[in-house]
């Protein structure tokens, strides 16, 4: 099971999400009429073996678009960004959510 | 060097005679060589599509100066670990011609092989529960029928009748309302394909050289001339790359660049073995869900479903697809719940934009593609190997798979028979 | 003296007898014995029949390496196959019975097999069965046999009649195995605050404890699990882990009926947790592994410390005497345990030099033989006894052997730890010569292998390596090497092969594959390990490679003259052990496998006498038959009645997105292919999208309801995809954008009313409002209350129509959708209209030659459905560019036209072929999409695709050709528009 940390609802499981396609790829302006700008970036795949970046909608959770950095061959997810700017803009400004983390003291949390 | 003239026919009087001196007499099936510095032909990838390349450059064009490069062992990807199903029902343009070559290969590559692939013509029975599912499913089994290819419409009771312990329970969620089957459809064992290949390829003296991983491209002049691999140089005035699942990377080093093809992995399943339990393939793709199941010669119940759906060169699958697959099976053979699954992998498919595959000359010289096979690159075997010969050998394709090029998406025509457009992990 | 029951000791409840059926005979047990236990308690020593030559099996082992107990349990739909019976808890009335013998274990008619064994040897069936002819019939008619005697158990073909679950679970640590060194890590963990969950397989804690035969173990683990429990940690029996996955998230498999005997019905029978621990502890264990000699399958040679299991946790000897075969020391406390119980033991030792244990057991009364090993077993259904030779220093075994007689034989060729789980995550094991065995290799994830797991089978080592484990969780740093590998050492040995005997040594007992296969296999060149395991199908029964995994390793790599381990192992795959199929789908079966969507007036249609249809996940009234009446007569009287009178249809299953912002207008037009700049307020428009590649998306209205506020409108097939590829275009293409977008199918019910009296209608329901062609034209959309209740309920209607009739669309909150329905509909009942469902919207539909998904199949472009003219050629939109690839502008495509059949009472099928009349074969020139009986035209129709379109056709002739249904209609192809194709119906 990948966990992709989503910045607005916290780790959850790949299953609420959707993969979409690969995040690396700039889709042409849609002013620009060139059919090869439009070929490439519709059909054309870096398709590599290793470090990834592709985008997630969290369609069972906050509709986010994420941008993810994630390994191919080792699944490890390094990062998750809001894909549109504005957003990742204003997640950095809020309140941080309060979710156990890994590196808090045990004694913390034992109750 | 040229292993033709020792090798033993496989036959029940060889077994008679093997069998009564300890089976001390077998040959090894195929040689293990070592790679000469140069050949007429190399085919990078040792799995069924360049084994099979291997054996129809030999013995059709006549080209035995022939090394397969295996980076492993030969069959260690997909084509060893499919849920080895073949038909022919397709309808599009493109993909009716091949699978349905493809298909007669299959019914007598025993025979041509000398060794026994199981090729099991059970059937392939393709469920429908809704009438648009029908009227699509029938669009495309009369276009099969009307390219020569078999297959017939199951009304609910025929089917039924067919396979009893489908769901036909009053409150099933999606009610089976019929089916078209193809009955020279069936299963194989996919290793014994392989192996046939290999040890047939290799006795017309084609080089099968494993734990060989090509590292580089030797480019002269614009074009490929060889390749650099982890057992030295080799040389060729043609290579033909047939390493799906990693098609991107080698495709990349020989300087290709992007293609229209995702990896994307396949969870497979095999139960425990029981004993008779299902006699043909049955299959459905519908609104809500993706399931294939057949039962093994040994017993095992073979199934499997959709993609998990992200690119992965990693071949191991995850727990969702497991409830989605394990869902499908319950609701259409409720039987099943108490079988259990023995084992569980994945597999690395070339996912086209379009679903199809290519069997292609490419922009460079030298340098031939056999890729994108999504699913279905385990029926494929026998066309895909024969129409990749074809390829390389006249530089030029033939007919059967003049269509299925790169440069489709370019014009427009894309092989879809799914109508989910260029996205891999939707075909 | 055979097998009996001790008179005291083991963990049994002897106040608790259980009667049970082994094949029919009445026999009994007690309560915490397996089914193996029991057998072996009532001196059953044949329990069943191997795969390959049906050669008798006894019980071998303790545990889930299990390859010859293999039971089918219970009766009719409740039957399990393959059950482990080593595995499996012995229940009141259970009825077990042997798998792969037919009629019965001792006699048969698969054992015929045997006689041909010496040719079917390793890839037998590759080489033969061919026939001559090419083709598959020969190899099909053998197959038929083949299939017959292949498979284990039977399953049952009635419904699985149990329910499963599933359970997500969260912990800071998981531990696997609740053996000592689990035992102690959980503890320990969860007194130092973390939540820990320790799951266990077996149906008792205890792993190794349990069969030890010492009560201070048992007091030992009773307290660790009061202080795993004090802590707040969570101990589950009967819950296998079966796989490992990414981010560490675990499988566990939790069985809660079996073992009882009328389990309450509400409870599932097993339960798939999902858990995610933060590390995971696999304190696995290792399993015994056996040696390959002459006959080692017989009933009656088992794993050595599974006689111990058997003795000391179930209070059942095996038999009066044993052999027991050994290369280390582990089994001098075996030997010298199962001594104290009564067996009379001699230990045969592969070793020349002395055990440190030779004492001890030459104390306990055993004879112990040094530089000795087991080469053949004497007796053919039972043990009669086992002969024995010399072995040198090089590994030679003398020809001279000596018989010694016995009852039963243990053997032990070591411990393998069981690394399967690491083995999941792809990490690769390593071979560790120290235990002649592999261990699980480096990995940066948190997991966390320890004790006998981890190759450390000394007691004490076990215990140090688990709390060094914890010391190490808290940060500190290990103090001291934790030693590997059995007191005592070991000698390598794995096969016994006696110059000049040819005699059958079993490496997978299960398949039958022998050493001889192995070696064929490497005459053949199937010399990698996963061509090894392919090709003698070593390591693919259900003990998963357990027993012959390390022998058929060995007895490769000598083949090869290489040193055992350096060939790598195949990888393990999940399940650890076989999973139901029924709890992996868990809650996904019946109704709940994908929950049915029903609309807010799905109730009203029921009471109506609607049959039901699926659309996707939503249920829709399909056609509202009168008493009588067929689904043809159905629809074919709502549809005239829309065309004639008035009649409404439930269309709330529309996707329905609202799209707000100041740059609503914008985002429009870039997602339109006609222009949407200029849509006044108050009114609608149809659309099209398209996908980047060119083809057709989608089509729908979109309302303009104020200046930055639209309400669109989706197919229902196509609703969630729209509702993603909108959002996707917004949060990463368009980001500049500032629209809002939202999901509110749901929150509408909506409803069409439909026909030349549809304003009658509409006026009785909303008298207040204007209903003339002026005061609402067409394509006009307004805000009207609805009163209920007292309330004013606001309503969104259009006057937009998809029957091609005077229509409007009614949107209210989805709360209020019944109510207005039934309102609407006592209106259209009072002046003679009906209610119509998705048959008779099909033909109203057909009729007009408006398109649905049946037509717009993801391979269509604009041109070919018709709007070529829709398209604007000043702005661009999303599939602009694209759609003007050279193959997708050919004149010749196939393009929407209607078709009439020539004999006009003839009738074709959607999904038939249109051909050239001299040319019914290949591709033909079209396809038919969608066919209904006109009631407006008196006769069958159909829309369609076909090359060049109506023009090109007109007056010739074409063939419907629908082979599968075996049906040929001549037609002719008319414009798509094949009802008042001017629209004057609906415009008024």
């Amino acid at each position: 099971m990948l966990r992709i940390d989503c910045p607005f609802c916290g780790p959850r499981n790949h299953d609420e999400f959707t993969y979409l396609e690969d995040g690396s790829v700039k889709m042409p302006a849609l002013a620009n009429s060139n059919k090869n700008a439009w070929y490439e970036a519709v059909f054309l795949r870096e398709n590599p073996r290793g470090a990834h970046i592709e985008d997630w909608h969290h369609t069972q959770g906050c509709r986010m678009v994420l941008r993810v950095k994630r390994d191919t061959l080792t699944h490890k997810i390094t990062s998750v960004v809001p894909a549109h700017p504005e957003y990742k803009k204003m997640l950095a400004s809020r309140d941080k959510p309060v979710r156990p983390s890994g590196k808090k003291s045990a004694g913390a949390r034992a109750k | 060097m040229d292993g033709k003239a020792r090798v033993k026919r496989y036959s029940a009087l060889q077994i008679l005679k093997q069998g009564l001196s300890g089976h001390s007499g077998w040959q090894p099936a195929w040689r293990d060589a070592s790679p000469k510095p140069a050949y007429d032909v190399i085919i990078i990838g040792g799995g069924g599509h360049g084994l099979a390349s291997a054996y129809y450059l030999a013995s059709i064009h006549g080209i035995t100066n022939v090394a397969v490069l295996e980076k492993g062992w030969i069959g260690g990807g997909n084509s060893g670990r499919n849920t080895t199903i073949v038909r022919s029902n397709y309808s599009m343009e493109g993909n009716t011609a091949f699978y349905e070559h493809s298909l007669k290969l299959w019914e007598g590559l025993s025979q041509e092989l000398n060794y026994n692939v199981m090729f099991s013509q059970r059937g392939h029975l393709n469920l429908f529960f809704t009438p648009a599912q029908r009227d699509a499913l029938a669009r495309r089994y009369n276009t099969m029928r009307l390219n020569g290819i078999d297959g017939e419409f199951l009304s609910r009771e025929q089917v039924e009748k067919m396979v009893p312990h489908l769901n036909f329970s009053e409150e099933a969620r999606f009610p089976i309302m019929g089916g078209f089957f193809q009955p020279r459809a069936g299963t194989a064992r996919h290793d014994a394909v392989n192996w046939g290949y290999a040890r047939a390829a290799s006795a017309l003296g084609v080089d099968i050289i494993q734990n060989c991983e090509v590292t580089g491209f030797i480019h002269q002049a614009g074009q490929i001339v060889g390749v650099e691999t982890s057992r030295g140089e080799i040389r060729a005035e043609k290579t033909g790359l047939a390493v799906a699942g990693s098609t991107s990377l080698l495709a990349k080093m020989a300087g290709l660049g992007k293609l229209p093809i995702e990896s994307h992995k396949l969870q497979a399943f095999v139960s425990e073995p029981i004993k008779p339990f299902l006699d043909t393939v049955v299959v459905y793709s519908a609104y809500h869900g993706h399931f294939y199941i057949s039962q093994s010669d040994k017993g095992g119940m073979v199934f499997g479903g959709d993609l998990d759906g992200h690119n992965s060169y990693a071949q191991r699958g995850n727990l969702p697809i497991y409830n989605n697959v394990a869902g499908c099976a319950m609701n259409v053979m409720p039987s099943l719940g108490r079988v259990k699954v023995l084992r569980q992998w994945a597999g690395i498919m070339d996912m086209s934009m379009d679903g199809s595959p290519f069997i292609t000359k490419t922009d460079i010289g030298g340098l031939y593609l056999n890729a994108g096979w999504c699913y279905g690159g385990f029926k494929a075997i026998p066309g895909s190997g024969w129409c990749f010969a074809h390829t390389i050998a006249h530089d030029s394709p033939h007919e059967i798979n003049s269509l299925l090029t790169l440069d489709r998406f370019k014009i427009g025509r894309q092989i879809d028979e799914s109508g989910h457009g260029p996205f891999p992990k939707s075909h | 003296m055979g097998g009996y029951r001790l008179k005291n000791g083991g963990l049994i409840n002897r106040d608790k007898p259980v009667s049970f059926s082994f094949n029919g005979r009445k026999l009994n047990g007690f309560e915490g014995d397996s089914i193996a236990a029991a057998l072996l308690a009532n001196n059953v020593q044949q329990v069943g029949r191997s795969f390959k030559y049906h050669r008798l099996r006894g019980v071998m082992s303790a545990g889930p390496e299990e390859g010859g107990a293999l039971f089918n349990v219970n009766d009719g739909a409740k039957r399990i196959a393959n059950v482990k019976g080593t595995m499996a808890e012995l229940r009141p009335q259970m009825q077990v019975y042997a798998q792969n013998a037919y009629p019965g274990i001792r006699f048969d008619i698969g054992a015929i097999n045997s006689l041909f064994a010496p040719f079917l040897s390793a890839g037998f069936y590759y080489k033969t069965f061919m026939g001559p002819m090419r083709s598959t019939s020969f190899w099909m008619f053998c197959e038929r046999f083949i299939r017959k005697a292949a498979g284990l158990g039977t399953a049952s073909r009635e419904p699985d009649p149990d329910s499963y679950d599933i359970a997500y679970g969260f912990c800071d640590v998981l531990v696997v195995g609740a053996g000592p060194s689990g035992l102690h890590a959980a503890a320990e963990l969860a007194e130092q605050g973390r939540k820990v969950i320790l799951v266990e397989q077996d149906f008792e804690a205890g792993g190794s404890y349990l069969s030890s035969g010492r009560p201070e173990d048992l007091a030992l683990r009773d307290q660790l699990i009061r202080r795993l429990k004090t802590a707040g940690g969570q101990l589950m029996l009967r819950s296998t882990a079966f796989g490992l996955y990414d981010g560490l998230v675990t499988g566990v498999i939790e069985r809660l009926t079996d073992h009882i005997t009328d389990p309450d019905p509400h409870c599932p029978r097993e339960i798939t947790h999902i858990l995610h621990p933060r590390h995971v502890v696999l304190a696995t264990g290792a399993s015994e592994r056996g040696l390959a000699f002459g006959n080692n399958d017989r009933p009656g040679v088992m794993l050595a410390g599974a006689l111990r299991s058997y003795a000391c946790r179930y209070g059942v000897m095996a038999g009066g005497s044993a052999v027991l075969a050994t290369c280390h020391d582990g089994t001098y406390e075996d030997a010298i345990m199962l001594a104290g119980l009564g067996m009379e033991i001699t230990l045969i030792d592969a070793r020349n030099r002395k055990s440190r244990q030779y004492q001890a057991a030459s104390a306990a009364g055993i004879t112990v033989l040094n530089g000795k090993v087991p080469v053949n077993v004497a007796g053919s259904s039972a043990v009669a006894g086992i002969e024995v030779a010399d072995i040198d220093e090089k590994g030679v075994v003398d020809k001279v052997t000596t018989l010694i007689g016995c009852e039963v034989v243990g053997i032990s060729g070591g411990y393998s730890p069981v690394i399967h789980l690491p083995s999941h995550r792809g990490i690769k094991p390593r071979w560790e010569a120290s235990i002649q065995a592999f261990v699980t290799g480096q990995t940066s994830e948190n997991i966390h292998v320890i004790g006998a797991a981890d190759g450390v089978f000394e007691a004490s080592a076990c215990i140090d390596h688990a709390r060094q484990l914890c010391a190490k969780m808290m940060g500190k740093k290990p103090k001291k090497q934790i030693r590997r590998g059995i007191p005592g050492g070991q000698r390598p040995l794995f096969e016994i092969q006696i110059e000049g005997r040819k005699l059958k040594s079993f490496i997978d007992p299960q398949h039958d594959v022998t050493s001889e296969d192995i070696r064929q296999a490497h005459r053949e060149g199937f010399v990698s390990v996963e061509h090894m395991k392919r090709y003698t199908t070593l390591g693919m029964a259900t003990d998963q490679g357990r027993v012959g995994n390390i022998l058929g390793l060995a007895v490769m790599a000598q083949a090869q003259g290489l040193a055992v381990g350096s060939s790598g192992v195949t990888t393990f795959r999940p399940p650890f052990t076989p999973v139901s199929i029924g709890a992996l789908a868990a809650r996904e079966r019946g109704a709940d496998w994908r929950p049915v969507r029903r609309t807010p007036m799905h109730y009203e249609h029921l009471a109506a006498g609607a049959v039901m249809t699926d659309a996707g996940a939503w249920k829709r009234a399909w056609y509202y038959p009168k008493q009588g009446e067929t689904i043809d007569d159905a629809y074919i009287r709502e549809a005239a009645t829309t065309r004639q009178n008035v009649a409404m249809v439930d269309v709330s299953t529309l996707g329905k997105i609202a799209v707000q912002g100041p740059d609503a207008t914008e985002f429009l037009n870039r997602i339109y292919v006609n222009p949407f700049a200029k849509l006044a307020i108050g009114k609608a428009r149809y659309g099209i999208m398209l996908r980047d590649d060119g083809m057709v998306l989608d089509d729908g209205t979109t309302w303009r309801l104020a200046e930055d506020d639209y309400f669109m409108t989706t197919t229902t097939a196509q609703a969630a995809p729209v509702m993603q590829f909108l959002e996707e275009l917004l949060q990463r293409r368009w980001t500049d954008l500032k629209v809002h977008i939202s999901s509110v199918t749901d929150q509408w019910a909506g409803m069409a009313v439909a026909g030349p009296y549809a304003r009658e209608v509409l006026s009785a329901q909303f008298p207040s409002e204007g209903w003339s062609d002026a005061a609402f034209p067409f394509m006009g959309v307004r805000e009207i209350t609805f009163a209920q209740e007292g309330r004013d309920i606001i309503c969104r209607v259009a006057r937009i129509s998809f029957s091609g009739e005077r229509a409007f669309e009614i949107y209210v909150s989805a709360d209020k959708g019944a109510a207005l329905w039934s309102s609407l509909a006592s209106h259209i009942k009072e002046g003679g209209g009906c209610l119509y469902g998705m048959e008779a919207l099909g033909a109203l539909r057909i009729e007009k030659g408006h398109v649905t998904a049946a037509e717009l199949d993801g391979r269509v472009t604009l041109e070919d459905a018709g709007f070529g003219k829709m398209a604007s050629k000043t702005k661009p939109f999303i599939g602009s560019v694209l759609r003007q690839r050279p193959h997708l502008i050919f004149e010749n495509r196939p393009q929407l036209v209607g078709i009439f059949p020539k004999d006009r009472t003839g009738r074709f099928s959607a999904g038939a072929i249109l051909c050239h009349p001299d040319q019914v074969s290949g591709f033909g020139e079209g396809w038919v999409t969608a066919v209904t009986h006109s009631p407006a035209l008196g006769h069958w129709i159909g829309l369609g695709f076909i090359s060049g379109g109506a023009e090109a056709w007109q007056n010739k002739t074409v063939m419907v050709a629908d082979p599968v249904r075996d049906n040929f209609v001549e037609a002719e192809i008319v414009s798509p528009h094949m009802f008042d194709p001017q629209g004057g119906r609906q415009h008024g």
